[in-house]
Protein backbone atom coordinates (compact mmCIF):
# COMPACT_ATOMS: atom_id res chain seq x y z
CA UNK A 1 0.00 0.00 0.00
CA UNK A 2 1.65 3.04 -1.00
CA UNK A 3 -0.26 5.60 1.30
CA UNK A 4 -2.72 5.66 4.09
CA UNK A 5 -6.02 6.34 1.96
CA UNK A 6 -5.35 3.18 0.51
CA UNK A 7 -5.08 1.37 4.02
CA UNK A 8 -8.30 2.86 4.58
CA UNK A 9 -10.17 1.92 1.68
CA UNK A 10 -8.94 -1.72 2.31
CA UNK A 11 -9.95 -1.74 6.01
CA UNK A 12 -13.21 -0.13 5.60
CA UNK A 13 -14.07 -2.73 2.75
CA UNK A 14 -13.45 -5.39 5.48
CA UNK A 15 -16.30 -3.18 7.63
CA UNK A 16 -18.46 -3.96 4.27
CA UNK A 17 -18.00 -7.27 4.04
CA UNK A 18 -18.84 -7.64 7.58
CA UNK A 19 -22.35 -6.30 6.68
CA UNK A 20 -22.33 -2.81 8.34
CA UNK A 21 -24.81 -0.27 7.74
CA UNK A 22 -23.11 2.74 9.03
CA UNK A 23 -18.74 2.81 8.90
CA UNK A 24 -16.83 6.11 11.03
CA UNK A 25 -13.74 7.07 9.31
CA UNK A 26 -11.85 9.15 11.88
CA UNK A 27 -8.68 10.64 10.99
CA UNK A 28 -7.38 12.77 14.27
CA UNK A 29 -3.78 15.03 14.08
CA UNK A 30 -2.36 15.96 16.76
CA UNK A 31 0.18 18.44 16.09
CA UNK A 32 1.37 19.26 20.05
CA UNK A 33 1.83 15.00 20.40
CA UNK A 34 3.15 14.52 17.05
CA UNK A 35 0.79 12.09 16.28
CA UNK A 36 -2.22 10.93 13.93
CA UNK A 37 -5.00 8.76 14.70
CA UNK A 38 -7.07 7.07 12.25
CA UNK A 39 -9.71 5.02 13.91
CA UNK A 40 -12.33 3.11 11.65
CA UNK A 41 -15.23 1.73 13.30
CA UNK A 42 -18.50 -0.08 12.08
CA UNK A 43 -21.38 -2.03 12.95
CA UNK A 44 -20.95 -5.01 11.61
CA UNK A 45 -21.31 -8.57 12.37
CA UNK A 46 -17.57 -8.52 15.02
CA UNK A 47 -15.51 -10.95 15.69
CA UNK A 48 -15.46 -12.98 18.38
CA UNK A 49 -12.40 -13.37 20.95
CA UNK A 50 -10.44 -16.37 18.57
CA UNK A 51 -11.08 -14.47 15.29
CA UNK A 52 -9.81 -11.19 16.64
CA UNK A 53 -6.65 -12.88 18.37
CA UNK A 54 -5.46 -14.10 15.01
CA UNK A 55 -7.09 -10.85 12.85
CA UNK A 56 -3.74 -9.46 11.98
CA UNK A 57 -2.31 -12.59 11.03
CA UNK A 58 -1.46 -12.11 7.87
CA UNK A 59 -1.35 -16.03 7.14
CA UNK A 60 -5.17 -16.02 8.60
CA UNK A 61 -8.26 -14.99 6.80
CA UNK A 62 -11.84 -15.58 6.93
CA UNK A 63 -12.28 -15.25 3.23
CA UNK A 64 -12.61 -18.46 0.64
CA UNK A 65 -11.22 -17.20 -2.36
CA UNK A 66 -7.80 -17.03 -0.58
CA UNK A 67 -5.42 -18.07 2.17
CA UNK A 68 -3.94 -15.21 3.28
CA UNK A 69 -5.09 -11.91 4.95
CA UNK A 70 -2.80 -8.92 4.79
CA UNK A 71 -5.09 -5.93 4.99
CA UNK A 72 -4.96 -5.56 8.81
CA UNK A 73 -1.68 -6.80 9.00
CA UNK A 74 -0.40 -4.21 6.52
CA UNK A 75 -1.72 -1.04 8.46
CA UNK A 76 -0.60 -2.68 11.50
CA UNK A 77 2.73 -2.70 10.10
CA UNK A 78 2.53 0.83 8.75
CA UNK A 79 1.76 2.11 11.97
CA UNK A 80 4.51 0.13 13.94
CA UNK A 81 7.37 1.65 11.52
CA UNK A 82 6.61 4.48 12.30
CA UNK A 83 6.53 3.93 15.88
CA UNK A 84 2.89 3.92 16.99
CA UNK A 85 0.42 1.37 17.93
CA UNK A 86 -2.50 -0.71 16.44
CA UNK A 87 -5.39 -2.67 18.09
CA UNK A 88 -8.54 -3.88 17.68
CA UNK A 89 -11.63 -4.08 19.56
CA UNK A 90 -14.90 -6.47 18.27
CA UNK A 91 -17.18 -8.52 19.81
CA UNK A 92 -19.40 -10.31 17.96
CA UNK A 93 -23.15 -8.21 16.77
CA UNK A 94 -21.44 -5.40 18.07
CA UNK A 95 -19.06 -4.39 15.58
CA UNK A 96 -15.48 -3.50 15.22
CA UNK A 97 -12.98 -0.82 16.07
CA UNK A 98 -9.76 -0.47 14.85
CA UNK A 99 -7.10 1.93 16.01
CA UNK A 100 -3.80 2.85 14.46
CA UNK A 101 -1.81 5.46 15.62
CA UNK A 102 1.21 7.34 13.74
CA UNK A 103 4.18 9.31 14.61
CA UNK A 104 3.49 12.13 12.23
CA UNK A 105 7.72 13.07 12.57
CA UNK A 106 8.96 9.45 11.57
CA UNK A 107 10.11 9.08 8.93
CA UNK A 108 8.37 6.22 7.84
CA UNK A 109 5.23 7.93 7.98
CA UNK A 110 3.40 6.81 4.70
CA UNK A 111 1.40 10.40 2.96
CA UNK A 112 -2.30 10.63 3.17
CA UNK A 113 -3.24 10.01 -0.47
CA UNK A 114 -5.96 11.13 -1.75
CA UNK A 115 -9.11 10.48 0.88
CA UNK A 116 -11.29 11.83 -2.00
CA UNK A 117 -11.04 8.94 -4.08
CA UNK A 118 -11.28 6.60 -1.05
CA UNK A 119 -14.40 7.71 0.26
CA UNK A 120 -15.69 7.66 -3.56
CA UNK A 121 -14.94 4.39 -4.34
CA UNK A 122 -16.54 3.37 -1.16
CA UNK A 123 -19.91 5.39 -2.17
CA UNK A 124 -19.80 3.53 -5.47
CA UNK A 125 -19.76 0.37 -4.36
CA UNK A 126 -21.57 0.26 -1.36
CA UNK A 127 -24.15 3.16 -1.85
CA UNK A 128 -26.61 1.56 0.66
CA UNK A 129 -23.99 2.34 3.55
CA UNK A 130 -23.93 5.59 5.45
CA UNK A 131 -20.58 6.35 5.43
CA UNK A 132 -19.19 9.33 7.85
CA UNK A 133 -15.29 10.95 7.67
CA UNK A 134 -13.97 13.22 10.41
CA UNK A 135 -10.78 15.09 10.15
CA UNK A 136 -10.04 16.37 13.22
CA UNK A 137 -6.25 18.79 13.36
CA UNK A 138 -5.96 19.70 16.96
CA UNK A 139 -8.95 22.04 18.15
CA UNK A 140 -10.65 21.93 14.39
CA UNK A 141 -12.85 19.46 12.90
CA UNK A 142 -15.49 18.90 9.93
CA UNK A 143 -17.52 16.09 9.11
CA UNK A 144 -18.39 14.32 5.90
CA UNK A 145 -21.29 12.23 6.03
CA UNK A 146 -23.21 10.53 3.34
CA UNK A 147 -26.20 11.08 4.75
CA UNK A 148 -25.78 14.64 4.28
CA UNK A 149 -25.32 14.23 0.71
CA UNK A 150 -28.34 11.98 0.72
CA UNK A 151 -30.78 14.97 1.80
CA UNK A 152 -29.57 17.45 -1.08
CA UNK A 153 -29.88 14.37 -3.77
CA UNK A 154 -33.76 14.68 -3.98
CA UNK A 155 -34.14 10.90 -4.14
CA UNK A 156 -31.19 10.12 -6.76
CA UNK A 157 -29.01 7.56 -5.73
CA UNK A 158 -25.85 8.03 -4.08
CA UNK A 159 -23.86 6.42 -6.97
CA UNK A 160 -25.87 8.42 -9.70
CA UNK A 161 -23.18 9.58 -11.72
CA UNK A 162 -24.85 13.13 -11.44
CA UNK A 163 -24.14 12.77 -7.16
CA UNK A 164 -20.70 12.24 -7.98
CA UNK A 165 -19.68 15.65 -8.48
CA UNK A 166 -21.61 16.78 -5.35
CA UNK A 167 -20.11 14.09 -3.14
CA UNK A 168 -16.32 15.41 -4.62
CA UNK A 169 -17.06 18.84 -3.51
CA UNK A 170 -18.16 18.29 0.42
CA UNK A 171 -15.42 15.84 0.58
CA UNK A 172 -12.86 18.52 -0.99
CA UNK A 173 -14.44 20.68 2.05
CA UNK A 174 -13.92 18.58 4.42
CA UNK A 175 -9.82 18.08 3.40
CA UNK A 176 -9.81 21.65 3.56
CA UNK A 177 -9.71 22.08 7.06
CA UNK B 1 -46.15 33.56 -22.06
CA UNK B 2 -42.46 34.36 -23.14
CA UNK B 3 -40.31 32.68 -25.57
CA UNK B 4 -38.99 29.77 -24.69
CA UNK B 5 -34.82 30.31 -25.00
CA UNK B 6 -32.17 27.45 -25.72
CA UNK B 7 -31.48 27.82 -21.71
CA UNK B 8 -35.06 26.96 -20.84
CA UNK B 9 -34.96 24.21 -23.34
CA UNK B 10 -32.00 22.89 -21.91
CA UNK B 11 -33.62 23.00 -18.31
CA UNK B 12 -36.28 20.81 -19.61
CA UNK B 13 -34.27 18.41 -21.30
CA UNK B 14 -32.14 18.38 -17.98
CA UNK B 15 -34.74 17.48 -15.81
CA UNK B 16 -36.34 15.16 -18.28
CA UNK B 17 -32.94 13.28 -18.40
CA UNK B 18 -33.21 13.30 -14.48
CA UNK B 19 -36.41 11.40 -14.48
CA UNK B 20 -35.65 9.37 -16.74
CA UNK B 21 -32.12 8.38 -14.86
CA UNK B 22 -34.81 7.73 -11.71
CA UNK B 23 -36.92 5.57 -14.11
CA UNK B 24 -34.20 3.71 -15.39
CA UNK B 25 -31.88 3.28 -12.26
CA UNK B 26 -32.48 -0.30 -11.93
CA UNK B 27 -32.54 -1.10 -15.16
CA UNK B 28 -29.14 -0.95 -16.30
CA UNK B 29 -27.61 -1.87 -19.72
CA UNK B 30 -24.32 -3.32 -18.44
CA UNK B 31 -22.58 -3.85 -14.49
CA UNK B 32 -19.11 -3.07 -13.85
CA UNK B 33 -17.51 -4.18 -11.09
CA UNK B 34 -14.09 -3.30 -10.23
CA UNK B 35 -12.41 -6.11 -7.63
CA UNK B 36 -11.38 -4.04 -4.03
CA UNK B 37 -9.80 -6.81 -1.69
CA UNK B 38 -6.28 -5.55 -0.65
CA UNK B 39 -4.39 -7.33 -3.21
CA UNK B 40 -6.66 -5.42 -6.08
CA UNK B 41 -5.77 -1.78 -3.86
CA UNK B 42 -1.88 -2.64 -3.73
CA UNK B 43 -2.35 -3.06 -7.42
CA UNK B 44 -4.16 -0.05 -8.63
CA UNK B 45 -8.21 -0.80 -7.79
CA UNK B 46 -8.60 2.66 -7.33
CA UNK B 47 -7.43 3.74 -10.37
CA UNK B 48 -9.52 1.59 -12.37
CA UNK B 49 -12.46 2.33 -10.59
CA UNK B 50 -11.54 5.75 -11.46
CA UNK B 51 -11.02 4.92 -14.85
CA UNK B 52 -14.09 3.64 -15.58
CA UNK B 53 -15.95 6.52 -13.67
CA UNK B 54 -13.96 8.91 -15.64
CA UNK B 55 -15.48 6.80 -19.07
CA UNK B 56 -19.05 7.26 -17.39
CA UNK B 57 -18.96 10.99 -16.62
CA UNK B 58 -17.38 12.32 -20.10
CA UNK B 59 -20.03 10.41 -22.23
CA UNK B 60 -22.94 10.92 -19.53
CA UNK B 61 -23.70 6.92 -19.07
CA UNK B 62 -26.49 6.95 -16.79
CA UNK B 63 -27.59 3.13 -17.54
CA UNK B 64 -23.94 2.09 -16.42
CA UNK B 65 -24.04 0.76 -13.00
CA UNK B 66 -20.17 0.91 -11.56
CA UNK B 67 -19.70 -0.77 -8.79
CA UNK B 68 -17.24 -3.03 -6.67
CA UNK B 69 -16.29 -6.32 -4.82
CA UNK B 70 -13.86 -8.35 -2.78
CA UNK B 71 -11.09 -10.55 -3.58
CA UNK B 72 -11.86 -12.92 -6.89
CA UNK B 73 -8.97 -15.23 -5.87
CA UNK B 74 -6.45 -14.31 -8.76
CA UNK B 75 -4.59 -11.69 -6.33
CA UNK B 76 -1.73 -12.17 -9.07
CA UNK B 77 -3.65 -10.78 -11.97
CA UNK B 78 -5.31 -7.80 -9.96
CA UNK B 79 -6.35 -5.40 -10.93
CA UNK B 80 -9.29 -6.72 -12.18
CA UNK B 81 -12.64 -6.18 -13.27
CA UNK B 82 -15.73 -8.04 -14.46
CA UNK B 83 -17.81 -6.75 -17.15
CA UNK B 84 -21.83 -8.05 -17.33
CA UNK B 85 -23.51 -7.08 -20.29
CA UNK B 86 -27.12 -7.83 -19.79
CA UNK B 87 -28.20 -10.85 -20.54
CA UNK B 88 -24.71 -12.08 -21.30
CA UNK B 89 -22.21 -13.88 -19.47
CA UNK B 90 -19.70 -12.25 -17.46
CA UNK B 91 -16.08 -11.37 -18.71
CA UNK B 92 -13.29 -10.89 -15.81
CA UNK B 93 -10.49 -8.66 -17.57
CA UNK B 94 -7.35 -9.09 -15.53
CA UNK B 95 -3.74 -6.58 -15.66
CA UNK B 96 -5.71 -3.55 -16.05
CA UNK B 97 -4.16 0.03 -16.45
CA UNK B 98 -6.17 2.92 -17.63
CA UNK B 99 -5.37 3.31 -20.77
CA UNK B 100 -6.73 -0.89 -21.08
CA UNK B 101 -9.99 0.59 -19.34
CA UNK B 102 -10.72 3.03 -21.92
CA UNK B 103 -10.14 0.21 -25.03
CA UNK B 104 -12.70 -1.99 -22.79
CA UNK B 105 -15.35 0.45 -21.98
CA UNK B 106 -15.42 1.95 -25.75
CA UNK B 107 -15.50 -1.58 -27.56
CA UNK B 108 -16.79 -3.88 -24.84
CA UNK B 109 -19.51 -2.02 -22.55
CA UNK B 110 -20.51 0.23 -25.38
CA UNK B 111 -19.87 -2.03 -28.61
CA UNK B 112 -20.63 -5.23 -26.89
CA UNK B 113 -17.54 -6.66 -28.56
CA UNK B 114 -15.33 -8.83 -25.62
CA UNK B 115 -11.14 -7.08 -25.67
CA UNK B 116 -9.98 -10.43 -25.79
CA UNK B 117 -6.54 -9.67 -25.47
CA UNK B 118 -7.14 -8.39 -22.02
CA UNK B 119 -9.48 -10.91 -20.84
CA UNK B 120 -8.66 -13.70 -18.68
CA UNK B 121 -9.61 -16.43 -20.57
CA UNK B 122 -11.44 -17.34 -23.89
CA UNK B 123 -11.34 -21.37 -24.21
CA UNK B 124 -9.00 -22.53 -27.25
CA UNK B 125 -8.77 -26.31 -26.07
CA UNK B 126 -11.26 -28.53 -28.66
CA UNK B 127 -12.83 -31.58 -27.70
CA UNK B 128 -13.32 -34.26 -29.85
CA UNK B 129 -16.96 -35.46 -29.68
Amino acid sequence: MEDLSLHILDVAENSLAAKATRVVIRLEEDTQANTLRLTIEDNGQGMDKETLKKAVDPFFTTKQTRRVGLGLSLLAQAAHETGGQFFIESKPGWGTKVVAIFKTDHWDLKPLGDIGQTMLTLILGHPEVEIVFILRRDDKESIFSTEEVKSKLNGLPLNSPRAIPLIMNHINKVMNL
Amino acid sequence: MPKLTIEDLEKLRERAKKQTFLREATDYRAKITVHMGTCGIAAGAREIMNAFLKELQERDITDVLLTNSGCAGLCSREPMATIEIKGQAPVKYVDLTPEKVKEIFEKHVLGGEIVKNYALGIGSEKTDY
